[in-house]
């Protein structure tokens, strides 16, 4: 029997999740036995034009990752939906937009007005910036389009499942890969990771206090934090009470906070929004009605960037999607 | 012409029976201000303000007991936290601030209750319709 036929794709991401599929180590072994890696730009020597030869379905399924900010990137992935069976979104940019997507601050003029134009390191004295059509002596060059707004994959084409992180762990990885061979796979739209949110999982768990309440906030280069305490105890905001679990705690376990990777549980519609809810909940609770709104505020304004805090990786799939420019 | 919506959350000790009062000593207050009863201010969750501006409110007004009357002890001082909160974030994402009021309003309170709506609505009218893609 011929071997399902597997690919894997990336867009706006950083290279993590192709180094993820790396850090499968020798399962990899497996992986390549039970199936055909069809398509892999970063690692095989197949082209667009392969996979356009393919019949409509022939891939089995395609690991997607990176978030979708060009012309370009969504072309290849609707060509890949056309010829796959299954798609799933791999890691927190495909899946929620990820850290490209909080160019969603700005737009593309902005963009590259700062790139090419005022970054103190760049001299472009001509100012000039990318255009999708340029003629040159030889004829007329073009490039694709840089859209304004960055997008997630399901915001692009249907996806039937997700593979949550920044990047996705072995484990999960693995156990995605077996559940697609066995067809053992759960309703389409799930996110393949637990339900849990990462603070029922995290280690320092059953040393939180009972009452958690920030007096002052901190940043995580300002103390070095107790590697037994909750971060929340220490003041420094972290987002395990909003993030779903599954990422094995690896920034807790390096002594760092969560801040969201995996994105929110089943229940939730918007991370940040919870997030946000979250934190200031606890913020001061202590001595909530002695302090003064004046201190209140005063309190808060220690939290410098809210909505980069709080929509660290999932801006493009909150329900505001971008900044509202002006 | 199109009034701008409000949506509005009062809770149910104080706020709500403020705004029963205006209704029942026939205050002028605009009807846009469309009003949903919850709980406590403290319920009001950011994503419900957030959800109410993506669909087409153009202000949120959250109402609840002044400090130290709430029914449930310190709903509202979670809801002074979250909205303040919420309003920063908003703000860098390009949402004016005014959009998203939190005020008290007490049960007796009717005339305070059609002020504040009166003055969301103007506001409101002066920042024009929130045009969210």
């Amino acid at each position: 029997m011929a071997k399902p036929k597997v690919a894997f794709y990336w867009n706006a991401s950083c290279g993590g999740c192709e180094e993820a599929v790396i850090d499968l180590n020798e399962d990899i072994l497996k992986v390549v036995e039970a199936v055909d890696i069809v398509f892999w730009p970063v690692a095989l020597d197949f082209k667009k034009k392969d996979v356009e030869a393919m019949g409509d379905g022939e891939i089995a399924v395609s690991f997607i990752n990176g978030a979708i900010r060009t012309e370009e990137q969504e072309e290849m992935v609707k060509l890949l939906r056309k010829k796959s069976g299954l798609i799933v979104a791999f890691g927190s940019c495909s899946h929620l937009g990820g850290i490209p997507g909080l160019a969603n601050f700005w737009d593309r003029e902005t963009i590259f007005t700062r790139v090419y134009k005022t970054v103190p390191s760049t001299a472009n004295p001509n100012g000039i910036v990318p255009q999708q059509k340029t003629n040159v002596p030889e004829g007329e060059l073009t490039l694709p389009e840089f859209y304004d707004t960055v997008k997630t994959l399901d915001q692009t084409i249907d996806v039937d499942y997700y593979l949550p992180g920044c990047a996705p762990p072995p484990d999960l990885i693995m156990n995605a890969v077996t559940a697609i061979l066995e067809g053992k796979l759960p309703e389409k739209g799930a996110v393949l990771a637990p339900e849990k949110s990462l603070c029922d999982t995290c280690p320092r768990g059953e040393k939180k206090p009972e009452k958690l309440s920030i007096k002052e906030i901190k940043r995580p280069y300002e103390i070095i934090p107790d590697p037994e305490k909750c971060f929340l105890e220490e003041g420094i905001i972290c987002l395990g009470p909003v993030t779903r679990s599954g990422c094995g705690e690896r920034c807790i376990n390096a002594n760092m906070p969560c801040r969201g990777c995996f994105g929110p549980t089943k229940e939730v519609i918007d991370q940040g929004a919870k997030g946000l809810s979250a934190i200031a909940s606890i913020l001061g609770v202590e001595d909530e009605e002695k302090m003064t709104e004046e201190d209140t505020k005063k309190l808060i304004d220690q939290i410098v960037d809210p909505a980069g805090l709080f929509y660290m990786y999932s801006l493009p799939s909150s329900l505001l999607k971008r900044k509202r420019m002006a | 012409m199109n009034e701008p919506t409000i949506v509005s959350f009062l809770c149910n000790w104080c706020s709500y029976e403020g705004a029963d009062k205006a209704g029942g000593a026939r205050l002028n207050y605009p009807a846009n201000i469309r009003i949903v009863r919850v709980m406590c201010s403290g319920r009001v969750d950011p994503e419900l303000v957030i959800q109410a501006l993506k669909e087409g409110a153009s202000g949120v007004l959250i109402l609840g007991c002044h400090p130290g009357d709430c029914h449930y002890k310190k709903g509202n001082y979670k809801a002074l936290r979250r909205a303040y909160l919420l309003k920063k974030t908003l703000k860098q994402l390009g949402i004016e601030e005014e959009r998203v009021r939190l005020d008290w309003v007490a049960a007796g309170e009717g005339e305070r209750f059609a002020e504040i709506a009166n003055e969301m609505a103007e506001t409101m009218k002066n920042l024009g319709p929130l045009e969210l893609s």
